[in-house]
């Protein structure tokens, strides 16, 4: 059995957790007693500044009247959508550009050039080309996310260590395989934080997109409440793509988790 | 027999401002079931030879006649093993790529894995060994494919000097037991010694063979026996006198 040292140091362990995660909930906890509280006497102006519980009805308003998860649900199609095409094409590129040196040397300033362009300029082009609609989102959040892919991926692949593709190139391997045996499973942490990194960047995307054309999602909630001054609304939008974003995030840890399992 | 002929060896390097000429007239006849060493100082072209000498990397002259039916082995300095595979699958590696994957193959493999106690690590991950044993790993995955000559280029560099003894110990058991024949680069030159039948010195860069020395050592063993052999010392100076290191 263990030693009582051990079971003392198995227990602080576990205190600190405990210690850790009741924290953070109190945090939370305070800081929406509060905010009521200072909107219930008044310190603050809640037409401004929204209540909890003005939140909590508004929530459920929208749920009454049957918008609330088609709001939700068009954004996350949308969010995913475009997730799912961005990274994909993202890796397709940048694996052509691994590839073909030349087509990466020659692509390079203009990649660069994309990169640090500010997207939304684009925003009026993409409309007039894909329609004042849900295409227009996506594109713009592809947009978003798969430049930055392109780049971070190849740049992962061709730092692939060159003494592995030696190993292979001695054993008279092709590119495919060098491609599927090395730098594809060599590079899977990579790929994944890419793709933490990508959740994000599409919800900008997709809302963004929204705020410029939608009528329906959460960032087009957030900008109807914005114009008709209702802030209630606003929090809200924001709140529920707080949830959204998480949900995400820990979506992409647990197919981590599950993928390096099998691995 | 020899089973490669070198003659008049020569490569260039090229960079953007000029030209370095890291090869010239290397000549040698490798006889099979030898083991030749090759020595020199740092930076001199040794692994260049042997990148030349498996097609990884081409000549800028001279000529190699290799018998057609000749099968390299190249282990790279480090070991090379894939973390995400298991080591059985690490070893197949090469049989993989070349769609040589049968049960005679694969049966060899576990094998080998089993003759040089790796038995118990067949499912286990390379995290999982010591340095030693992923270096005896990496040698088994290049036998797998049943190379005729095998080319190892300072295959124990990334060891520890307890753990390269015996490695080097290992590895020389493990080529003389499959009867191959082998061209090791190294610039440790006991290790050089007490491993081959043959070591050539090679020069500063532009690399050109100093000598070529013929290792006869009385009671010829193992490496590590082979290092108490009265022969040895004279062999070292030798050598050392010739690779003419500047501190």
């Amino acid at each position: 059995m263990y030693s009582e040292e051990h079971k003392a140091f198995i227990r602080k362990i576990r205190l600190n957790k405990f210690l850790i995660r009741t924290t953070q909930i109190m945090i939370i906890v305070c800081l929406i007693i509060l905010w009521q509280l200072a909107a219930d006497k008044e310190w603050i102006n809640t037409f401004i500044s929204s209540s909890p519980k003005a939140i909590i009805d508004t929530v459920v308003n929208l749920y009454n009247d049957g918008s609330l998860f088609h709001h939700i649900w068009i954004t996350f199609y949308e969010v995913f959508g475009s997730f799912i095409l961005g990274t994909s094409i993202g890796i397709i590129i940048a694996t052509i550009l691994w590839r073909f040196k030349f087509l990466a040397r020659v692509l390079d300033p203009y990649l660069t050039v994309l990169n640090s362009l500010p997207k939304v300029s684009l925003g009026p082009i993409i409309i007039i080309i894909a329609g004042a609609g849900t295409g227009s989102i996506i594109v713009m959040a592809l947009f978003i996310s798969v430049i930055i892919t392109i780049m971070d991926v190849h740049q992962a692949f061709i730092n692939t260590d060159p003494n592995k593709v030696r190993l292979l190139q001695s054993f008279k391997a092709t590119k495919r395989q060098i491609f599927f045996k090395l730098i594809l499973p060599s590079n899977f942490k990579n790929i994944i934080n890419v793709c933490k990194i990508n959740t994000s960047l599409t919800f900008i995307g997709v809302i963004m997109g929204e705020f410029l054309v939608s009528k329906a999602g959460v960032g087009y909630l957030i900008m109807y409440g914005s114009q008709v001054f209702n802030l209630n609304l606003v929090v809200t939008g924001i709140i529920l793509l707080a949830i959204m974003a998480s949900f995400m995030y820990y979506l992409i840890l647990f197919i981590e988790k599950r993928l390096s399992k099998i691995r | 027999m020899d089973i490669l002929k070198v003659k008049d060896l020569r490569k260039i390097y090229h960079t953007k401002k000029n030209e370095i000429l890291a090869v010239e007239n290397f000549s040698f006849d490798f006889k099979e079931g030898e083991f030749i060493a090759i020595v020199g100082p740092s930076g001199c072209g040794k692994s260049t030879i042997l990148s030349i000498l498996c097609g990884l990397d081409t000549a800028s002259g001279g000529t190699i006649e290799i018998d057609p039916n000749l099968k390299f082995g190249y282990m790279l300095q480090g070991d090379n093993l894939f973390e995400w595979q298991t080591i059985f699958k690490n070893c197949l590696l090469g049989l993989e790529i070349n769609n040589e994957v049968t049960k005679e193959s694969k049966e060899y493999v576990r094998q080998l894995l089993k003759t040089y106690g790796l038995e118990e690590f067949i499912d286990a991950y390379p995290s999982n060994l010591s340095g030693g044993m992923r270096q005896r790993v990496s040698l088994i995955r290049t036998l797998a494919t049943k190379p005729d000559l095998l080319i190892l280029d300072e295959p124990f560099s990334a060891l520890d000097y307890q753990s390269r003894l015996a490695v080097s110990d290992d590895v020389y058991k493990i080529i003389k037991q499959e009867k191959k024949s082998a061209i090791m680069v190294t610039h440790d030159i006991s290790e050089a010694i007490s491993m081959a039948d043959k070591v050539i010195v090679l020069s500063q860069r532009p690399s050109i063979i100093k000598n070529i020395y013929e290792i006869k050592l009385t009671d010829k063993s193992t490496p590590i026996n082979n290092r108490k052999a009265k022969e040895f010392a004279k062999y070292y100076d030798l050598i050392w006198k010739d690779i003419d290191y500047h501190v």
